[in-house]
């Protein structure tokens, strides 16, 4: 039986096994993905994004707690950096997750950044694929800790939900563009704190001064204190309504359509990249070309154009 | 490209002491692997879950409370029973040299004791995953 096959019966270690050669870029990782794809496009995705220690594991973990009790299966794509020295990585967002291990119908999977920028993994698009072919419910994307402009999230979820928590500079910084851009929800977390109703009130503000969603939408600010559970209903039920709006207008079908589009230009510019490296490799490597334009031979440019060129003509 | 080295470090049983495991998983993530740390008080059950949903080449378990001899062999059998017998299981921590044999009959592959270098440990996990 093939791995797609196996994954569609529900053989969890079929899964996990072509997640690591998706994130591993093993060739035959596609075949099963070919596989998949018919059977893929029928869970809803949600993107969480915001900084480091923000809160947004313990926010998903809480988040299960009502998806499970409402019947709908899990699956959770949880991304940490890399090291960009060692290319080695500490994946910690299942700390706060492990109690969803034994539950069936939970699956969890860390990703390293593996030098991706944008707050999540080349693989990400392929693995919630997967997922989806799993027939998980709701799929939940939770970035690395971002920064300002780490917004890839949008071309991956359906819902995106921005974490912000208390103390994290002046007003200034929430009218910058970014990750303010592309929430649908937002959330102040660890609301306990002081500062809070500040973070509010001045989200509330750059929100009401910035574009009018085609849509109609209106993010929503939940305040929640996710370490007691406290504010979590109300930010699932948001998410709801979100998915309604967006089933009500073309929004959805025109998500669905941006994401296709999303993961067709990375398979084509990682398949295209590819062939153009084994090229380079055949003919001659890397030293020769380092060389002519370390000492100005030729540039970049113009390289690229000949190598282009060169290869449309063989074919 | 060669496959990235993946590792799950996990503290079964009940006690918190979690400096040994967390020295060994920067260790190992500064051998340029990748560590899925889960954290302290995990049943055997949840480790082997998370080791599955990971598919990590190896397991790394730590216990400072005298119950290795219970708990190390359960993760060992746990993966046998999913069918996932191809991940290696390894442990450390205060382990009486007595309590060794054991454990690897019970297919604990390696144990490490106090004293161990994280090169050691690195070096044995190299050598063993086939990657």
């Amino acid at each position: 039986m093939s791995l797609a096959k196996r994954i569609l019966d529900g053989d969890i270690r079929a899964a996990s096994r072509l997640m690591r050669d998706i994130d591993d870029r093993i060739p035959t990782a596609m075949d099963a993905l070919k596989e998949l794809y018919p059977n893929t496009g029928k869970a809803y995705i949600v993107g969480i994004t915001g900084p480091p220690g923000s809160g947004k594991s313990t926010i998903v973990d809480k988040m299960v707690d009502i998806f499970r009790k409402e019947g709908k299966s899990v699956g959770i794509v949880a991304v940490d950096p890399t090291s960009p020295f060692t290319g080695g990585a500490i994946l910690g967002d299942r700390i706060r997750m492990q109690r969803h291990a034994t539950d069936e119908g939970v699956f969890i999977r860390s990703l390293a950044t593996r030098g991706n920028l944008g707050g999540l993994s080349r693989s990400t698009q392929d693995i919630v694929n997967v997922m989806d072919a799993m027939g998980k419910d709701i799929i939940i994307v939770e970035t690395v800790g971002v920064g300002q402009d780490e917004v890839e999230i949008v071309n991956t979820a359906h819902t995106s939900i921005v974490v912000l928590v208390p103390g994290m500079g002046d007003d200034i910084q929430a009218i910058k563009a970014g990750i303010i851009e592309i929430g649908d929800l937002f959330v102040v977390n660890k609301c306990q704190r002081d500062g809070a109703e500040k973070v509010e009130r001045d989200l509330r503000m750059v929100l009401e001064m910035g574009r009018k969603r085609e849509d109609g939408w209106e993010p929503p600010i939940f305040k929640t204190e996710a370490i007691l559970g406290k504010g979590i209903f109300e930010l699932v039920y948001g998410i709801y309504r979100h998915k309604q709006v967006l089933e009500q207008g073309q929004t959805l079908e025109r998500k669905w359509r941006e994401r296709a589009k999303a993961t067709f230009l990375e398979v084509l510019e990682t398949e295209v990249m590819s062939r153009f490296i084994q090229k380079i490799e055949k003919d001659g490597g890397w030293e020769s070309i380092l060389d002519d334009l370390t000492k100005r031979r030729t540039d970049p440019y113009s390289l690229a154009e000949k190598i282009i060129a060169e290869e449309l003509k063989d074919h | 490209m060669p496959r990235k080295i993946r590792v799950l470090v996990a503290k079964p049983g009940l006690d918190g002491h979690d400096r040994g495991a967390k020295v060994i998983a920067r260790a190992l993530r500064d051998a340029g692997m990748e560590v899925i740390y889960t954290g302290i008080r995990q049943t055997p059950d949840q480790i082997a879950n998370a080791a599955i949903q990971e598919s990590v080449d190896i397991v790394g378990l730590s216990s400072l409370s005298g119950a290795h001899n219970n708990l190390f062999p359960k993760v060992v059998q746990i993966l046998k029973d999913k069918g996932a017998e191809d991940i290696l299981v390894f442990g450390g921590g205060i382990i009486p040299v007595d309590d060794i044999p054991g454990l690897k009959k019970a297919g604990v592959r390696e144990i490490f004791q106090p004293g161990a270098s994280t090169e050691d440990i690195i070096k044995y996990i190299r050598e063993n995953v086939k990657v």
